[in-house]
């Protein structure tokens, strides 16, 4: 497990996101931004990991994280999302929803935009639990069980979608560009079309049983159907919206909440997820490769999947691996990626070659070799 | 945002809110913040905190059952951990204090403070390393004190820099100081590289240095790994410091002041290394060059008579001793505990106590000393410094673990700490249920989901309400969230959140109310998709199975009325008299139910109630006709 190394930063951190890198240009990310939570004075911050003049006086690893920036924050820094190359949209615990733009000249932040209210109880403040963009549109959702739509040129919210669940919202994404997904704290994943003007969702999927509060989901980059989610018991979920009202497969993944689940952006047959229980799970997935797993070298877990129903027919060519049921016909493997044991890993975010996550220990973990 | 702590002492007032005490003294224009831990708040210390906590952890992982010689390794390695982590924050307090030199106030007092604090601490740890952990027997003792010395003596080679990169070293005014420095230290091969510009420059004395540099090359340096023996390195010794010896009687050096100091070192004449206290600066330096000229091959056990000796004979005999003297002459006693009990006077954070302790009751060097209030030192040290690490807001996280190894009272302590900890988002919520789940802390669990249902209630999230309710288990709030829903039904006619009492799943099983809750709108779905015989076996079911309260089941009577006026008969005449025999059970004897206190206006007006019951009778009447008639009727 070489080139992962703590740095240890002073405050816990609630969320890391890489600054997108150009499509056309094939770099590495070299800055990333992170959140804190707990703290009497909550920071956003952006590191730098590259060496474009913006070391320190020891970089005794290379790739040492350096703060280039920082700026205060209001209430714990619940979601951070990178609106574009300069400006990142952060959620927050007293219901704000702000805008913070990056100087590159002079390498501050500043504050362009702030809607201090979006969130909220009819007296009393409730958290902005997750933020989601497509610039120039935001989607932020919170414990108030509201969807807002907001537009970053202008002043008022766009939309708000009041009531649309009775429990907490804990996280969005789109699914399409008109299209988002919201997982809720009783296990339901409820998908919305901005084009209808009802306020109601256009299709609730949920596992039968138990109602396990989802916090995490993300779609697959390539196939707009495939959405994974993580929930309050660790188990992975992998659903198709297009069909039936149940995740299509469950792995056990981890021990406590999994907070996020990432795939791979260009690399789809890899997903990230990070637990409370301190632990960072690699997941890769391929069924064309013939060298069965325990041939592998590395530290691989093995983990059980059980599929909740054989997949249903169509062209075997465009069904994803993640769709294979049966473990026998795909192959799945799990690397831990942290070197050992920490306090719950809060974040983690995956971009090209480069993995970085945040943890409940103040410490975070770059690694730029992830073996994809 | 102050909370409700206030108390008066005379003339001042103090409040207090999560993070500090307000003082407010009559009289006096001046707000004053007190805080009972300033250390915790320091950012640079913030990363000793985590990452020792880190080693902590990794440490209470280690197997007993390993054999001990791997064990005092792993110790070993495990305190240098410790040591590096301390280092590097010093040397960041260090940066920072360099950085705001110019600033008058007194951040710079503090953390110049700071850094000198810490290293004492690192000080006194590593020399508990060399005389505890890694328990050097003699002749590798002396070697390991050296290199304490050395460490903690680092500004020699800051000097020794600048004389060498002068235009002419030997001009300098501390090049002697440099090489005498290095000289006692034990440093022989950098001293003669030193000496060997000055012997350059002196061709006429060339001799004399090369006499000096052949006695300095001599000097027998015990080798651990080495074959040879201590009686035979004592012998060795003892041959050269003879050679010495004579060199000085024969007068050798006597036309140069400087070499004969430095030989009169060599034989370890203490006069002579008296005089140089400057360059020695510290007791305990003393004490080791002492060892290393006269009783290199020093056993443990004797350290502590020449640890007294040098300390009186280097310091002023009218001064105190320091604390931090008094700490380290109690560890060359060998008194770990006066050592623990002088440390814990001294600083004002039990960090380093606990840790140091802690560590040491895992090489099994602490006597099982019970204090008077039952558990032992470890754990007390360790309690005192989460309880600590619990005011912070945000390094509370970190005392949970610490609790967890303290078997007696940890979790007592945990128990009562958790629950204080400010819930203000579901997340941190969540992650304190996590702490109390793992450790199977019943009634801690219930009383925070109680609190966040409340909470949710409150702002009238019901599904929250009823997702906090699932966690704990509790089935008293999930029927009081049911009842809520019913009220609702009763004042709009219409389910709210249908969202989720469409999709409760098996947490329907939790509270019967809530079971009826999810059954009654199932009825009212299978009714909205034409269903009828199965809304009808089901509204019945919900009476005779005595789910429905009482209470609801005129509501239900009447919800039974349009399946009754159906042109088709939809229930039976077994079906027909049990609803019959329902109406008869709630109407007969005490006449109606009293006012149920959630349905007071279901009962308000008595006539209307008549009118419907003979509506009720009617039709089930009526339906009873039906449906004998339609069960009797023989296709022919």
């Amino acid at each position: 497990m070489e080139g992962i190394n703590a740095k240890y930063v002073s405050q816990k951190i609630s969320k890391t996101r890489w600054r997108p890198v150009s499509s056309s240009s094939l770099q590495q990310p070299d800055i990333f931004a992170t959140g804190s939570w707990d703290n009497e004075d909550n920071k956003i911050s952006l590191w730098s990991i590259g060496d474009n003049g913006v070391s320190g006086m020891d970089d005794e690893f290379e790739g040492d994280p350096q703060l280039v920036c920082e700026y205060k924050h209001n209430g714990d820094v619940m979601d951070l999302q990178f609106l574009d190359q300069d400006r990142i949209v952060t959620a927050s615990s007293t219901g704000a929803v702000t805008i913070f733009r990056h100087n590159h000249n002079n390498q501050t932040l500043s504050v362009p935009q702030l809607w201090e209210r979006a969130h909220h109880y009819p007296c009393g403040k409730a958290p902005c639990t997750g933020v989601v963009c497509n610039s120039p549109e935001i989607v932020t959702v919170g414990e108030d069980g509201r969807i807002i739509l907001f537009r970053s040129d202008q002043e008022g919210v766009t939309r708000t979608i009041e009531n649309a669940d009775s429990s907490t919202i804990h996280a969005v994404t789109f699914l399409r560009t008109t299209e988002i997904l919201t997982v809720n704290s009783i296990g339901q994943l409820k998908l919305w079309d901005f084009r209808q003007r009802s306020n109601e969702p256009s299709q609730i999927l949920s596992l039968t049983g138990d109602r396990v509060p989802l916090h995490c989901v993300d779609r697959h980059p390539n196939q707009q159907h495939i959405v994974a989610t993580g929930g309050q018991d660790g188990m992975l979920c992998i659903w198709d919206v297009r069909q039936g009202k149940m995740p299509f497969s469950l792995m056990e993944a981890h021990s406590a909440e999994m907070w996020e689940v990432h795939f791979h952006p260009s690399n789809p047959d890899h997903l990230f997820s990070c637990s409370e229980d301190g632990s960072l799970l690699h997941w890769e997935t391929s069924s064309n490769s013939d060298t069965p797993s325990f041939l592998q070298g590395g530290r691989n877990a093995s983990i059980t999947s059980r599929s909740a129903i054989a997949p249903a027919g169509g062209n075997q060519s465009l069904i994803s691996a993640w769709l294979t049921g049966d473990s026998g016909k795909g192959r799945l493997e799990t690397t831990h990626m942290l070197p050992s044991q920490t306090l719950s890993v809060n974040s983690l975010d995956v971009l090209g070659q480069c993995l970085v996550c945040g943890t409940d220990g103040e410490a975070i973990y770059v690694n730029r070799l992830v073996p994809i | 945002n102050i909370q409700n702590q206030m108390c008066m002492l005379n003339n001042t007032f103090i409040f207090s809110n999560k993070y500090c005490d307000i003082l407010l003294v009559r009289g006096c224009p001046f707000v004053h913040e007190v805080r009972k831990d300033e250390d915790i708040c320091s950012p640079i210390l913030r990363k000793l905190f985590n990452e020792s906590h880190h080693i902590f952890v990794g440490l209470q992982g280690i197997r007993d059952d390993l054999p001990s010689k791997n064990k005092k390794t792993q110790f070993v390695s495990i305190s240098k951990n410790y040591r590096s982590v301390i280092r590097a924050c010093m040397e960041e307090l260090q940066q920072v204090a360099g950085k705001v030199e110019g600033k008058s106030d007194g951040s710079n007092r503090k953390s110049s403070w700071r850094v000198s604090i810490l290293l004492a601490v690192e000080l006194i740890w590593n020399l508990c390393e060399v005389l505890f952990i890694d328990a050097a027997p003699a002749g590798s003792l002396l070697l390991h004190l050296l290199d304490w010395v050395r460490l903690h003596k680092a500004d020699v080679d800051e000097k020794a820099r600048d004389v060498l990169q002068s235009e002419s070293p030997t001009e300098h005014q501390a090049y002697w100081d440099v090489v005498i420095s290095y000289v006692l230290q034990g440093r022989m091969d950098e001293a003669r590289q030193v000496l060997m510009k000055q012997a350059a420059l002196q061709p006429a004395a060339r001799g004399m240095f090369k006499l000096l540099d052949n006695l300095l090359i001599k000097m027998p340096i015990f080798n651990p790994s080495g074959a040879q023996t201590l009686t035979e390195f004592d012998v060795k010794w003892r041959h050269w410091h003879e050679e010495v010896d004579r060199c000085l009687q024969d007068q050798s050096f006597a036309s140069n002041p400087h070499l004969e100091v430095i030989c009169k070192i060599l034989v370890g004449d203490e006069d002579v290394l008296l005089e140089h206290k400057e360059l020695l600066s510290t007791w305990y330096h003393f004490l080791v060059t002492r060892l290393l000229f006269s009783h290199p091959i020093v056993k443990p056990t004797e350290l502590h008579y020449y640890a007294q000796s040098s300390m009186h004979m280097f310091l002023d005999t009218r001064s105190v001793p320091e604390p931090l003297d008094s700490i380290l002459l109690a560890a060359f006693e060998f008194d770990i505990h006066q050592v623990i009990k002088d440390c814990s006077i001294a600083l004002n954070n039990w960090w380093f106590v606990a840790h140091l302790t802690d560590l040491m009751d895992h090489c099994k060097l602490l006597q099982s000393h019970n204090l008077h209030f039952g558990s032992n030192l470890r754990e007390f040290l360790l309690l005192e410094y989460a309880s600590g690490l619990f005011t912070h807001h945000s390094l509370w996280q970190l005392a949970v673990d610490y609790f967890d190894h303290c078997p007696e009272f940890g979790r007592v302590y945990l128990e009562l700490q958790i629950e204080r900890v400010p819930l203000d988002t579901e997340r941190k919520a969540l992650k304190v249920l996590r702490i109390c789940e793992q450790r199977q802390m019943t009634e801690q669990v219930r009383s925070i989901c109680k609190i966040m249902a409340k909470g949710a209630l409150r702002n009238n999230r019901l599904g929250s309400a009823l997702s906090w309710s699932i966690r704990a288990k509790d089935a008293a709030f999930a029927t009081l969230i049911s009842e809520r829903f019913l009220q609702d039904y009763c004042a709009n006619g219409a389910f709210s959140d249908l969202d989720l009492i469409d999709n409760l799943g098996s947490a329907m099983l939790l509270s019967d109310r809530l079971t009826f809750l999810g059954k009654y709108r199932e009825f009212h779905r299978l009714y909205g998709e034409k269903c009828f015989s199965d809304a009808a076996k089901l509204l019945l079911s919900l009476m005779t199975a005595k789910i429905a309260p009482r209470t609801f089941w005129m509501t239900l009577l009447t919800d039974a009325l349009p399946l009754l006026e159906q042109k088709e008969v939809i229930f039976s005449a077994d079906q027909t008299h049990e609803l019959m025999f329902c109406l008869e059970d709630l109407t007969s004897g005490n006449c109606l139910p009293k006012p149920d206190r959630w349905f007071p206006f279901l009962f308000q007006d008595e006539d209307i109630d008549t009118t419907k019951i003979e509506i009720l009778r009617l039709a089930l009447a009526r339906n009873l006709a039906k449906a004998i008639v339609k069960e009797g009727t023989v296709e022919v």
